[in-house]
């Protein structure tokens, strides 16, 4: 897939993981396999990427006499994925358009 | 390799970077390591799936933006000696007044070719002045029974204006032409600034 478009894509994956409860790194990579595969390098760059954009918190819990991050959605995390669901729908008419191209030809 | 050399191994090769994101990461794949243990794996496993130290490394240097690579490089990397700073506050009317008038003569340059391409306009415009202006006075002198005369100026600002039409083109040309060089200079400096990080 094109680096960009995965790109886009990865940020909402990594927010969709979390959007119900907590989750920690490996977790998030465990949950997105069956859709989408994602090494523990580029999640690193997404989590710090939506951090930065406030989109997650995270938060430090002890787990097994070890610390374990856990991502939290913020609302601003929330309303990204909202946005998503608009996108999308301007993505599908654009790739009915590209594919329609495709067959007049 | 087990999970210590792993992280040992990553530290060494992320030196570059500051104290705060070098134990960032090392939390991070060490994190990761444990839960990959705890899942089953061994830990020789769990470090086979992360990738070698090598594949990581190159992954945080092309996602860690190229400013802060710069910032992290002139801030942490050597601190600037007293006599440095010195030389540089003594040397200031001599390489600063150097800088400005390096940047001040390229600056100029620059708006000189832009200065030919507004002229080259300028003339377009006054063609098209010139033209509308014969053509005026031409129909006046022939109102005023000169007809040899007004003839004479109309078909001069007939001339005129098929000159002006020649002249747009040029002026387009010129304009596309400035805007390309523009362009090239831009990408040409910043071209010139990654390639001196890469060294």
């Amino acid at each position: 897939m094109d680096i960009q478009l995965k790109r886009g894509l990865l940020d909402v994956c990594v927010l969709a993981a979390i959007k119900n409860e907590d989750s920690y790194g490996y977790k998030i990579i465990k949950d997105m396999r069956p859709y989408i595969e994602l090494s523990e390098s580029t999640l690193y760059t997404i989590l710090k990427r939506l951090e930065n954009a406030s989109m997650l918190t995270v938060k430090t819990v002890e787990h097994d006499g070890r610390l374990r991050k856990y991502y939290h959605i913020t609302e601003t995390g929330t309303r990204r994925i909202e946005e998503f669901r608009g996108d999308w729908k301007e993505i599908l008419s654009i790739y009915r358009f590209v594919v329609k191209e495709d067959t007049d030809e | 390799m087990n999970k210590r050399e792993f992280l040992e191994e990553l530290k060494k090769k992320l030196s570059g970077l500051s104290q705060n994101d070098v134990k960032e990461h090392l939390d991070f794949y060490g994190e990761m390591i444990d839960d990959m243990i705890e899942e089953g794996l061994t830990e020789q496993a769990a470090i086979l799936k992360i990738g070698t130290v090598e594949e990581v490394v190159s992954q945080i240097i092309s996602d860690t933006p190229l400013t802060k690579i710069v910032k992290e490089r002139v801030t942490t990397k050597r601190k600037i000696k007293v006599l440095e700073i010195v030389l540089l506050v003594l040397g200031s009317p001599l390489w600063l007044s150097l800088l400005i008038a390096g940047f001040t003569v390229a600056f100029s340059l620059y708006i000189s070719l832009w200065a030919v391409v507004i002229s080259l306009w300028a003339v377009f415009a006054s063609f098209i002045g010139a033209a509308l202006g014969s053509l005026i006075c031409g129909v006046g002198f022939i109102l005023g029974g000169n007809n040899i005369t007004g003839v004479f100026v109309i078909g001069c600002g007939i001339a005129l204006a098929g000159l002006s039409i020649l002249m747009f083109f040029l002026c387009k040309l010129a304009t596309k032409g400035t805007a390309f060089l523009t362009k090239r200079a831009i990408f040409g400096i910043k071209n010139c600034f990654i390639k001196k990080e890469e060294a």
